[in-house]
């Protein structure tokens, strides 16, 4: 069999996932997304496990390891979305802007100035928890 | 084509097919079930790579397991049975820039550099439950065990971010320290 069929299918469905990662709102839609991308990496390994003929058979083993870290990834990753829906009552992940920056400075005093770069980024930290002792 | 050849493709059409349906479909209960329609030609692709003890834990894990989680977390988040349509974000000619160009990308370095290579798959089995058990228990051993201590990590911390009668929310006298939850912080504001 040549090796562009698995391969080039695994390109599209990893394409597919980057897709569905991008442009869906819902955070389980989204998961199943990152599962798709998974399964796409799986599909690689197999591939040149089969065409390499490796004797530690590294491909099938790291497939298998890959199957178990998206297993943990899924676990952990729906609490965190019970997590989410149970504290906001909305899981779409583009109305979760609590970290966002934003451009206008909202903070009282305007230290924390958000297109500041990452090395005054501790100063700012520190001046917001400043004034959150303040409050 | 061998007959092979004939059938990955077929299968690759069902796989790539029921993917698209999954991050385009309008219910969020089907999107989960064309999951199961992906992952399972999947598996029948690894079958036909000769991996076949991945394709069976590929079907018990993730047919039986992952998506299983996935319609619980549906389930439990409360989401709607029938079509809903704002399960997609604005910016979805963005997304399918991306993907297609993502796409574009990989298949053409892929093409250029595959061109000749031909997987030679027959010989002895190699992925039987007994070659890729020896070679797991031989020279993975140790990613192995680490594994299992990451799963059971991962698990525990699900169990502890789901449960509610634990962390610091749980005594109703204590008023004063503000929690993780995000009510407080944004009654703050």
């Amino acid at each position: 069999m040549h090796v562009l069929y698995p391969v080039v299918l695994a390109a599209l469905l990893f394409s597919v996932g980057v897709y569905g990662v991008l442009a869906r709102r819902n955070a389980i839609l989204v998961l199943m997304s990152v599962e798709l991308m998974l399964n796409a990496v799986n599909l690689n390994l197999v591939t040149f496990d089969a065409y390499l003929h490796d004797a530690w058979h590294s491909g099938q083993a790291l497939t298998l390891f890959v199957i178990v870290i998206a297993a943990a990834e899924v676990g952990l990753g729906l609490a965190i979305v019970l997590l989410v829906f149970r504290n906001r009552a909305t899981i779409a992940v583009d109305s979760l802007r609590e970290l966002a920056e934003s451009d206008e400075p909202d903070e009282p005093d305007g230290s924390g100035e958000p297109d500041e770069s990452g090395a005054a980024g501790a100063r700012a930290v520190d001046a917001v928890d400043a004034v959150g002792a303040d409050r | 084509m061998t007959a092979a050849e004939i059938v990955f493709v077929l299968l690759g059409v069902v796989a790539l097919g029921s993917a698209v349906l999954v991050v385009t479909t309008r219910q969020l209960v089907h999107a989960a079930l064309w999951l199961v329609v992906s992952f399972g030609a999947l598996a029948a692709c690894y079958l036909l790579l000769t991996a076949e003890f991945v394709a069976w834990v590929q079907v018990l894990v993730y047919v039986g397991a992952i998506v299983v989680l996935l319609l619980f977390g549906i389930m439990l988040t409360r989401a709607p049975i029938g079509r809903s349509d704002d399960l997609d974000s604005g910016n979805r000619v963005a997304a399918l820039l991306v993907g297609a160009g993502t796409a574009a990308v990989l298949v053409t370095v892929l093409v250029q550099g595959f061109r000749t290579a031909y997987l030679d798959l027959g010989g002895p089995p190699a992925g039987s439950a007994s070659a890729v058990g020896e070679s797991l228990f031989r020279a993975w051993v140790l990613p192995f065990e680490l594994l299992s201590v990451l799963l059971l990590a991962a698990l525990v911390g699900a169990i502890v971010l789901s449960r509610s009668d634990i962390g610091p929310e749980a005594d109703p006298g204590a008023g004063s320290y503000p929690g993780p939850n995000a009510g407080s912080y944004s009654g703050e504001r």
